[in-house]
C-alpha cells in the first residue's frame, strides 16, 4: 500500500498530464457529438435542413467564403471581413488602452487628477455603450470612425479604472523610496509607476477583449459594408447557418488567439511580474 | 555638540484627530551616530520615522537636518523599509543605480559602474542581473541598503529593516550593517521592536513610550502621546555576538523594558533618564508646574 492522491475526485486530486488533456477535451467532444446527433436527426427528416447544417455543408460554405474570389468585388470575403474587423477592433482597443493607461496612471498617482476626473470617468463607465450607438452613427457617420468610437467608449473607462486601482495598490513605500532617490513627479509617473503598470494593462486588455468583440459585431451588424459581424447578420436573412457557424467559430478562434498572444507577451516581456512577491 | 548640525526634533506634536501620538517630543542626534529607537507597539515609532522621512508633517513643532527644515521625502534622507524598498521591475543593478540615473548627473555607464562597486561591497556582484524576487530576503535588504547609500544621504533611516528575516540571516545582517556603518561614518536612525537588536547595534538607544506621567495628572481626560522616556549612551559595539550574553547587556535590556514597556511603571517626565550628552527636553508649564521641580 502506498500513499497516493486520487486521480479525479476530491480537492486533493492530481489528474496528471494525459488525463488532464483528456478531461479538457471531454466537454468539447460531448458538445460536438450532441450537435452531430441533432443535425443527423433533422437531416433524416429533411435533407435540405438549414438550421443545423451537417459538417459537409459547413465545409462547402467555408470553402466558398474563404477560398473563392467574390465575382463582384474580386476579393476573398472571409479574408476581407477579417481584415476589416480586426482593423476596427485593434484601433479601438489600442486607443482605449492608451487613453486608459495615461488617465489611470495620472489619476492613480495625483490626487488632484483623481478628484477632477474620477467621478466623471465612473459616470461614463455606467453609460451602456450600445445605448449611445445611434448617437455615434449620427455624429461620426456610418464609416469606420463610429465603430472604433463605440469600442473606445466601451473600453476606456473600465481600463482607466483598473489602471487607477492598480496604481493605488502599489506600496506607498515604493513611492517614498523613489522620492528619496531623487525622482521628480514626472520621473515617478513614467519611470517608476508606468513600467510596473504595463503588465496590468495587458491583463486589463485581455479581460476587455470580449466586450470589444461584442461592440464591434453590434456596430457592424447595424451599418457596415464588410466585416465579420456584417457578414453574419447579412446571411442571417437566408438562414445560412452553414456560414454563420464557421464565422462564429472563426471569431472565437481569433479572440482566443489574441488572448494567448497577450498571455505570452506578459510572460515574455515581464518576467518579474508573475513571480513578484506579495499580492 | 554644535546646535545646528545633525537631526533636531523640537517640540514636535503629532495627532490624528483627537488622538495624540507624539507629545512635545525633543530629540537631537549628532552626525555619525548609530541611533536606535525602541518602544512598545503602537507607541508612535513609525510615526516619528515618517515625520523625519517627510511622508507626514508634524502637527506642531519643527524638525531640521543639518540646519534645513525638513519637507517631503528627498535625497537628503535615505530609507530602508522592512519590505517593498526595491522596484520589482528593475534588475538588482538597475535598482542600485536608479538614484544616480534619476538625477541625470552621470551617464548610464558611469551609474552602472558605481552600482557594481556598491554591489561588490554588499557581496552581491554576481546577482547584478537578477530581479529582486530571485533574491533571498537578506540579499534584498542588502540591495536596498546599497540603493540608498549610493545617494550618500545625510541620514539613513531604517524601519525594522531586518524584521522579516530569519534569525541567522538577521544576525549576519546586523554584523554587516555595523561594519558598513564603521566604514561609511554615516548617521543611522534605526527603528526596531527588538530590544536586543537595538542595544547590540546602537551607539545610542532611545526609548519612546506613552507609559509615563507628568503634572497634567492621570485622569481619564488626559490624552497623552509618547515621549522619549530614556536615552542611553552605549559603547561602540565590538564585532562579536558574545556581547549579547554578557550580564551588563541583560541588565540594560531589563532596564529598558521597565522604562518603556511596562504600563504599570510610570516615571514623571522630569525624572526621565536623559543623561545622554545630546539629550534635551523642554516641558510645557502644564507638564511641569512651577514649584514642583524634582526634589
Amino acid at each position: 500500500m502506498t500513499n497516493s492522491s486520487p486521480r479525479l475526485f476530491g480537492i486533493h486530486a492530481q489528474p496528471g498530464k494525459l488525463l488532464g488533456w483528456a478531461l479538457a477535451a471531454l466537454p468539447f467532444l460531448l458538445a460536438l457529438g450532441l450537435y452531430l446527433w441533432a443535425s443527423d436527426i433533422r437531416h433524416r427528416d429533411n435533407p435540405n435542413d438549414k438550421l443545423l447544417p451537417a459538417p459537409v455543408q459547413m465545409a462547402e460554405a467555408f470553402d466558398r467564403m474563404a477560398f473563392q474570389q467574390d465575382r463582384r468585388t474580386g476579393t476573398y470575403p472571409m479574408a476581407q471581413d477579417t481584415i476589416s474587423s480586426l482593423k476596427r477592433l485593434l484601433t479601438g482597443v489600442t486607443l482605449a488602452a492608451s487613453a486608459g493607461l495615461l488617465l489611470g496612471l495620472n489619476m492613480g498617482l495625483f490626487p488632484g487628477m483623481s478628484a477632477t476626473l474620477s467621478p466623471f470617468v465612473t459616470f461614463l463607465s455606467m453609460i451602456p455603450p450600445l445605448a449611445i450607438l445611434p448617437i455615434l452613427f449620427i455624429s461620426f457617420g456610418v464609416d469606420e470612425l463610429a465603430k472604433v468610437m463605440l469600442i473606445f467608449i466601451g473600453l476606456f473607462p473600465l481600463i482607466t479604472r483598473d489602471i487607477q486601482l492598480a496604481v493605488r495598490k502599489l506600496p506607498g513605500e515604493q513611492i517614498t523610496k523613489a522620492l528619496t532617490l531623487g525622482a521628480s513627479s514626472l520621473a515617478l509617473a513614467y519611470r517608476i509607476v508606468l513600467p510596473q503598470i504595463l503588465p496590468r494593462l495587458i491583463e486589463a486588455v485581455r479581460l476587455s477583449l470580449g466586450a470589444a468583440w461584442l461592440f464591434l459585431i453590434a456596430a457592424e451588424a447595424i451599418a457596415a459594408d464588410d466585416g465579420l459581424g456584417y457578414r453574419i447578420f447579412l446571411v442571417r436573412r437566408y438562414l445560412a447557418m452553414d456560414v454563420i457557424l464557421p464565422y462564429v467559430l472563426w471569431i472565437t478562434l481569433l479572440g482566443y488567439g489574441m488572448d494567448l498572444l497577450l498571455r505570452y507577451l506578459l510572460r515574455w516581456g515581464f518576467p518579474w511580474y508573475a513571480n513578484r512577491e506579495g499580492e | 555638540m554644535d546646535l545646528e548640525n545633525g537631526l533636531i526634533v523640537e517640540d514636535v506634536y503629532k495627532s490624528y484627530g483627537t488622538k495624540v501620538v507624539l507629545d512635545n517630543l525633543d530629540l537631537r542626534v549628532r552626525n555619525g551616530e548609530f541611533c536606535t529607537l525602541v518602544g512598545p507597539s503602537g507607541c508612535g515609532k513609525s510615526t516619528l520615522l515618517r515625520l523625519i522621512l517627510g511622508e507626514e508633517q508634524p502637527s506642531a513643532g519643527r524638525i531640521s537636518l543639518n540646519g534645513k527644515l525638513l519637507g517631503p521625502p528627498s535625497v537628503q534622507r535615505g530609507i530602508v523599509f522592512q519590505r517593498y524598498s526595491l522596484f520589482p521591475h528593475l534588475s538588482v543593478a538597475d535598482n542600485v543605480s536608479l538614484g544616480l540615473r534619476l538625477g541625470n548627473r552621470v551617464s548610464a555607464k558611469e551609474a552602472r559602474a558605481e552600482a557594481m562597486q556598491y554591489l561588490e561591497r554588499m557581496r552581491l556582484a554576481e546577482h547584478a542581473g537578477k530581479y529582486p524576487h530571485q533574491l533571498s530576503g537578506g540579499m534584498q535588504q542588502r540591495v536596498a541598503i546599497a540603493q540608498s547609500l549610493i545617494m550618500k544621504p545625510e541620514i539613513l533611516l531604517m524601519d525594522e529593516p531586518f524584521g522579516a528575516l530569519d534569525p541567522d540571516t538577521r544576525e549576519d545582517m546586523q554584523l554587516f550593517l555595523l561594519e558598513l556603518w564603521e566604514q561609511e561614518q554615516m548617521t543611522l536612525f534605526f527603528v526596531t521592536h527588538d530590544l536586543g537588536e537595538a542595544a547590540f547595534l546602537g551607539t545610542r538607544l532611545l526609548v519612546l513610550s506613552q507609559y509615563y506621567t507628568d503634572d497634567r495628572g492621570d485622569g481619564d481626560g488626559i490624552n497623552r502621546g509618547a515621549k522619549i522616556v530614556a536615552d542611553h549612551q552605549l559603547p561602540r559595539s565590538p564585532f562579536g555576538t558574545g556581547e549579547k550574553f554578557s550580564q551588563g547587556f541583560g541588565q540594560l535590556i531589563d532596564q529598558i523594558r521597565e522604562e518603556g514597556f511596562d504600563p504599570a511603571y510610570r516615571q514623571h517626565a522630569r525624572d526621565f533618564n536623559l543623561k545622554h550628552p545630546d539629550a534635551f527636553q523642554t516641558l510645557t508649564e502644564m507638564e511641569l508646574r512651577r514649584g514642583r521641580e524634582s526634589p
